[in-house]
């Protein structure tokens, strides 16, 4: 599947790359201006509005995403970045029939209001839960630090994690 | 005995998952960022780097000339269409686009639309402004000092910088408690400007179609029909023709409820270029331009008697404005509901002066999961108390149970004039007290303090008005604060409930169908509820000062009741009786004289359209508008223990209980989530949030390097108490307003643990954020630390 960058460059003689980047388990060919940023071909051209741009400057984590499994602020890293490597959205991490449990877990334990950090707080917490199925609240803390939460306190966020990791080790929740 | 077990189908009480869950986990959101029409074209604004300064001239041209750009607009074209200024919510005015002069630094002087948003920003570099510097004046004192530029000389007669000065209480009273007093206490206190800073920032998509005259403006607010109003009476358009839409929306907490020149001026770049055109803030923009709080001095005195009895208390306070007095402050009171400070005690006598003052920085006020300047009072109220019983040196239980508002004197009416509903409030202080383990602890204190540690525990206690308004005391516009709830109950028995309020993370499309099910039966999975948009949203005030379920919550109860009358009609006529001889139990009517015989609401429901009575119209739906009577009073008592580094200032929280008396709490999971929400931005203002200024005016705090909001890792957590129950008694369903009260009374608990904890040093205050070199400082210097504008050098 190839996808066009559309949008028009600031001058017709600005040079475009061309990139091969797998987004949720599909390769997409996309030419884009070297400066647009991972977060805008995600929400821009491939139309994965599920990623959000929060605050510009790596802090709020709401544009995390997963590059090569690794949590990763894509407000701050070049489309151009990626070519060649694996992303992962918010979008990827259902299917159709089936939440995962990290998602199961959000609703369950109330751990989001406004939604807004919610994908990326998703994303870091995969990450968190592939390397380490049985962390510790310090540990799910810790790894959560890098995104931010305005409404909720974290502490429903926190077990929601703590929820899903008992169900991804098939245990009791 | 009912028809239907409540419990069992989502109803009031329940801790009913949340309905938006299931778009938000799955990233199916839709905030405005999201939206994308065909055309559309992107806005970026320029904006003043200075905070106060004449503007020479303005140079376009290489702007117009990057291939891409559609428009350049400045102040001076916006004032051909008279749109160069607009009217605030608080009746006065604001520049869209700067024309004479740039006020605060982040003031909008520009707006570039292009063909993306990079385009844009490259063309906003290329505008050439020549400024002439004024002084920038950053505090009250500075602004009204003798000599001071006009930052105003905008309007004609203004020849200071003072907005208001404004006054509430009984002077000579208090003037003679004072005379009377055996002990009197003393504060003075900065409250630091403070920013709401939803992770989302602010943004529009505006729409105009010339071919219908329509224009459809999806928009990041809290308020959708005070924005039609607005709109209407800015732009000149006709209100009918404006559609405000609220999506999603990524975070309030009052920073979106006010008009901002970016909404404006997408509006009118839409109408210019007849395509959709989308702004989307950067968080600096937001951070240095938007809707802030607080930034007040107060100062006050409070006289005792030796036994620990308030007799009266003088306050006065000066607000920083900042260059418009633009806060979204729909009250009478010039200060907003400041005046509820000291609510919750018994105080026979007390006098309050304020005045509000412009500066050279950004615009707002009230803003802040706050009922208009109810943080400050709850903040300056506990702050004050914990002094004095130090002053009297009487325990900080003690001195509160001897003055809280006992059971029996509600409803109890303040010297300020306020009427406090119902509370328990003796009750949830010794709860709080009980879950602490306060004497255990005084006693660890004074143990740790023997081996050189400090541990400190404070108390906030406090009640605050929430639900805004009631029409003899607010409005907005010049209409009323009511709200509204239209509820259709369709052949099936399905229902669809329209709220005049509108969610930004409160969940409302959950709670409120909660109501419908308390009051009709019906399974709250079988109600959808809508809100945000004015085309079919009833008219309604909007989301901020915790008054969705005080106003817009008791609308809904109410058309639920008049669905519920229409529907007796219906089963009288179906059960062949009269409607006096029908009974009502949740879900279903029957025969008094034969319970067994009796119809469910759902079959009511198909029978108002199939089989209704001879004469009656069909149908079941209806409207219901809200005034309401008072306010609604929550109770909290906040209590946090702390221990600080005496090595370097650092304090970490030990525990934090919360007592909260919301009345009935329609879902326990929600309440619950709002509390502690409120206590993390309790704890973030007390330990590192704030937003200050150098003495140029460059606002310190634009963006989230400098502005810190705690993360998961230095978030405490928190034990939640809720056995304290004390329903409105003039709210439909006993609901009180629960959204603001930890954020209001939370700080104090966290500032009065670490002033407890130091209190060897005699240190009075440090000004909030409790930063560890200013508590180190105190520490060691043995002084109050200050944290009002302008920071010093060393900082």
């Amino acid at each position: 599947m190839t996808v066009v960058h559309e949008e028009p460059t600031a001058g017709a003689d600005v040079p475009t790359r061309r990139i091969r980047v797998t987004v949720n388990g599909v390769t997409k060919t996309v030419e884009l201006e070297p400066r647009v940023l991972l977060v805008h071909l995600l929400r821009q051209a491939l139309g994965l509005t599920g990623t959000h741009m929060g605050c510009d400057t790596t802090n709020c984590g709401a544009c995390t995403v997963l590059v090569d499994g690794r949590p990763t602020k894509s407000c701050t890293m070049l489309a151009v970045q990626a070519d060649g490597h694996e992303v992962r959205t918010v979008e990827g991490m259902s299917t159709p029939s089936e939440l995962h449990p990290l998602q199961e877990g959000f609703k369950e334990e109330h751990g989001l209001q406004c939604g807004f950090c919610t994908p990326g707080m998703l994303m870091s917490a995969k990450a968190l839960l592939e390397n380490n199925p049985d962390p510790t609240e310090d540990e799910i803390r810790w790894a959560l630090s890098g995104n931010l939460c305005r409404c909720t306190g974290y502490q429903n966020i926190v077990k929601a994690v703590q929820w899903a990791a008992h169900k991804m080790r098939g245990e009791q929740a | 005995m009912t028809a239907v077990d409540e419990r069992k189908i989502g109803g009031l009480g329940t801790s009913r998952k949340r309905v938006e869950d299931d778009r938000f986990i799955r990233g199916k959101g839709n905030y405005v960022d999201d939206i994308v029409l065909p055309g559309m074209l992107h806005m970026e604004i320029l904006r003043s780097p200075v905070a106060h300064a004449r503007i020479k001239s303005i140079d376009t041209s290489r702007a117009w000339e990057v291939p891409g750009v559609h428009l350049v607009l400045t102040g001076e074209m916006a004032a051909t269409r008279n749109l160069a200024w607009m009217p605030t919510l608080s009746y006065d005015t604001q520049a869209v686009l700067a024309t004479d002069k740039v006020r605060f630094q982040g003031q909008e002087v520009a707006v570039v639309v292009a063909d993306d948003p990079y385009i844009a920003k490259d063309a906003c570099e290329l505008i050439d402004v020549e400024y002439e510097p004024l002084p920038a004046l950053v505090t009250p004192e500075q602004a009204i000092a003798e000599g001071a530029p006009v930052i105003r000389d905008d309007k004609a007669g203004q020849d200071d910088n003072l907005i208001y000065t404004w006054e509430v209480g009984d002077k000579d009273g208090t003037d003679r408690a004072f005379e009377q007093a055996d002990v009197i206490s003393k504060l003075r206190l900065h409250y630091p400007r403070s920013h709401p800073s939803p992770i989302e920032p602010c943004g529009s998509v505006a729409d105009f179609n010339r071919a219908t005259g329509k224009l459809t403006v999806y928009m990041t607010t809290q308020a959708p029909h005070i924005v039609r109003a607005a709109v209407a009476m800015i732009a000149e358009l006709p209100e009918h023709m404006i559609r405000i839409v609220a999506p999603d929306i990524g975070g309030g907490f009052g920073n979106k409820v006010p008009v901002y020149p970016g909404y404006v001026c997408s509006i009118l770049c839409s109408i210019l270029l007849e395509r959709p055109v989308k702004w989307i803030e950067d968080k600096t923009g937001n951070l240095i331009s938007t809707g802030f709080a607080r930034d007040m001095y107060l100062d006050s005195e409070m006289a005792l008697s030796k036994d620990g009895k308030i007799l009266g208390v003088r306050i006065r306070a000066d607000a920083d404005h900042g260059a418009f007095y633009a806060d979204a402050q729909p009250s009478k009171f010039k200060i907003g509901l400041l005046h509820s400070t000291f609510a919750c005690y018994d105080i026979p006598n007390a006098h309050l002066m304020a005045r509000g003052v412009y500066t050279n920085k950004a615009p707002g006020g009230v803003a802040y999961r706050c009922s208009f300047r109810v943080t400050e009072a709850m903040f300056f109220q506990e702050r004050m108390m914990h002094a004095a019983a130090n002053d009297l040196g009487m325990d900080q239980a003690e001195f509160r149970r001897r003055n809280l508002v006992r059971d029996d004197q509600f409803p109890y009416r303040t010297p300020f004039g306020f009427l406090l509903d119902s509370g328990q409030y003796h009750k949830c202080l010794e709860v709080g007290l009980k879950a602490i383990d306060y004497d255990n602890f005084r006693e660890q204190q004074k143990q740790a303090r023997a081996r050189g540690r400090l541990l400190g525990l404070g108390i906030s206690t406090m009640t605050e008005p929430l639900g805004a308004g009631n029409s003899r005391e607010f409005d907005i516009l010049g209409i009323k604060m009511f709200d509204s709830a239209e509820l259709r109950v369709h052949p099936t028995g399905k229902a669809l409930l329209r709220i005049g309020s509108k969610t930004q993370g409160q969940g409302h499309e959950t709670t409120f169908a909660q109501i419908v099910s308390h009051e009709l039966g019906i399974p709250a999975d079988d109600i959808v509820v809508e809100h945000g948009d004015t085309d079919t949203a009833p008219f309604g005030m909007g989301t901020y000062a915790s008054r969705s379920t005080p106003v817009a919550g008791a609308a809904t109860a109410m058309v639920a009741r008049k669905i519920r009358a229409k529907a007796r009609a219906i089963a009288a006529h179906l059960l062949e009786a009269s409607e006096e001889d029908v009974e009502w139990e949740l879900g279903r009517f029957y025969l008094r004289s034969s319970p067994e015989r009796g119809v469910t609401i759902q079959e009511c429901a198909m029978a108002a359209y199939g089989n209704m009575p001879d004469g009656m119209e069909p149908g079941l739906e209806h409207h219901a508008y809200y005034d309401p009577p008072n306010m609604t009073w929550p109770f909290a008592v906040y209590i946090a223990t702390v221990e600080v580094d005496p090595e370097t200032g650092v304090w970490d929280v030990l525990k934090v209980v919360a007592v909260d008396d919301c009345g009935v709490r329609i879902n326990p999971m929600i309440v619950e989530g709002q509390i502690m929400g409120g206590l993390t931005e309790a704890y973030a203002m007390s330990s590192m949030q704030f937003q200050t200024y150098d003495a140029e005016g460059n606002c310190i705090g634009s963006n989230y390097m400098d502005y810190l909001l705690p993360s998961a890792w230095e978030t405490p957590g928190f034990e939640l108490h809720s056995e304290v129950v004390t329903p409105s008694p003039h709210h439909p369903i006993g609901a009180k307003g629960i959204g603001e009260c930890a954020a209001v009374g939370g700080p104090a608990a966290f500032v009065n643990a670490v002033m407890d904890a130091i209190s060897h040093t005699g240190v009075r205050n440090i000004d909030m954020p409790l930063l560890p070199d200013r508590v180190w400082e105190a520490l060691n210097q043995r002084r109050d630390v200050s944290g009002a504008p302008p920071v010093r050098a060393e900082d």
